[in-house]
């Protein structure tokens, strides 16, 4: 690795002043993506501000109508939670997939959002749900938040301090792991609110998460696998290497989705 | 430099080191404890894992910086020198769950985690699901499943 100074401030305010003063900054939270690209020597940020000792970061609570998640709230209390459980199980189910148990120990919703690898999870479930993602500074909604390969709206000087989840009714995850990093080769996300249903999708696409307004609209007629006999979605756009073609992930799409809708509606 | 004070199965440890050393770095050469290994470096075989605050954790992405004023537990420290080993330890001897040894260490806390997460009576599958993240080229892990239900029963007979 590179040298780098560590600092660990005890408030939002405070990290986001180091944020904005030093050049070359970088919030580190699980760093279990962080880390090994720093030992790979891909990045080397000047200065590593830890959040882990930030009070208020990582709390899971039912407020009103949404379940709001501290952005420094690990994988496995996600996934352990009693009140995503009750609330939002594909949410638990989800966050119970990613990595392994001691990566989840230390891997963060917050992280895995600032991030936005193409092949993560949670990107699949704020794009489905809607949720809304509060900064520091902002909220933003999914379609602002993601903007690309690794890319999202997020100032220099942003924090992400959690995450509001509308509930649904009828929601779940399924994720085709890609067998050694276990990394989504295609994962897809569906959720049936009052006001609509949503597709999204995640590992297939070059640019990140993506909703497939076509199933959308099939399902919300009926949600039922059946409405999805005979859709399929066009291979172009899609990701195709090693692990398998674009024609491949668009096959595992329309498969997924179907086994999204039936455990939803289990 | 930084300055870190880190609990290591009891006993505190500050030193004054480069914010780049690895937790598996300080463990093994700066307190000599060379029984978690180094394998992948990478985060994906679990030589590395030890506790950090009562959870399973992976050394080998881990800041020791970022265990600052934490409590490490090794596998050095689930038994003293010259103690009766550990229940998960023995169930590890008694089922021959071991080859070369070199994943032990990383298995054995992988499966104290698992046991106080989810219990003494653990099915083959839930240990075949949660011994994901640690990679074993000898054994073909069946003695290792074997190992660890034994030891989770075991260890709810000391509790």
């Amino acid at each position: 690795m590179y040298e780098f100074k560590f600092s660990r401030p005890a408030t939002v305010r405070q990290a986001a002043n180091l944020l904005a003063k030093t050049e070359d900054a970088k919030l580190i939270a699980g760093g279990h993506t962080l880390v090994p690209v720093m030992k790979q020597r891909l990045a080397r940020p000047a200065q590593l501000i830890d959040l882990s000792k930030v009070e208020g970061l990582d709390t899971i609570e039912m407020k009103g109508r949404s379940l709001v998640i501290g952005a420094m709230a690990r994988h496995a209390s996600v996934a352990a939670s009693e009140v995503v459980k009750a609330n939002l199980p594909a949410l638990a189910s989800l966050a119970s997939m990613i990595g392994d148990p001691a990566v989840r120990h230390m891997g963060t919703i917050g992280g895995s959002l600032a991030n936005n690898d193409p092949t993560a999870d949670y990107p699949a479930a704020v794009m489905a749900l809607d949720a809304t993602i509060v900064t520091n500074k902002r909220k933003l909604k999914p379609e602002e938040f993601f903007q690309g390969l690794f890319t999202t709206a997020l100032a220099p000087d942003e924090i992400i301090t959690r995450v509001q989840f509308p509930l649904a009714k009828k929601a779940a995850y399924i994720k085709f792991r890609n067998q050694a990093s276990r990394y989504a080769l295609v994962g897809v996300f569906v959720a049936k609110r009052p006001s609509e249903v949503r597709v999204a999708v995640t590992g297939a696409g070059g640019d990140g998460v993506f909703r497939v307004t076509q199933f959308e609209e099939a399902l919300k007629k009926r949600f039922n696998p059946k409405s999805l006999d005979g859709l399929t979605v066009p291979a172009d756009g899609l990701n195709s290497d090693l692990h398998g073609s674009a024609e491949y992930r668009a096959h595992l799409i329309g498969v997924l989705a179907r086994r999204a809708v039936e455990a939803a509606n289990a | 430099m930084a300055k870190v004070s880190v609990t290591v199965n009891g006993t505190v440890h500050s030193a004054n080191i480069d914010p780049r050393t690895l937790l598996v770095q300080f463990l093994r050469e700066n307190l000599r404890l060379t029984g978690t290994h180094v394998g992948c470096d990478t985060s994906q075989c679990g030589a590395c894992v030890v506790h950090v605050n009562g959870k399973a954790v992976k050394s080998c992405t881990t800041l020791t910086v970022m265990a600052d004023g934490a409590d490490v537990l090794t596998i050095e420290g689930l038994a003293a020198d010259g103690a009766p080993l550990h229940p998960m330890q023995e169930a590890f001897r008694a089922n021959h769950g071991l080859q070369c040894g070199f994943c032990t260490p990383g298995m054995i806390m992988t499966a104290v985690d698992l046991v106080n997460r989810k219990g003494n009576d653990l099915d083959d599958h839930t240990i075949r699901e949660e011994l994901e993240g640690n990679l074993c080229r000898c054994t073909g892990y069946h003695n290792i499943v074997k190992s660890i239900a034994a030891g989770a029963k075991a260890m709810s007979k000391s509790a």
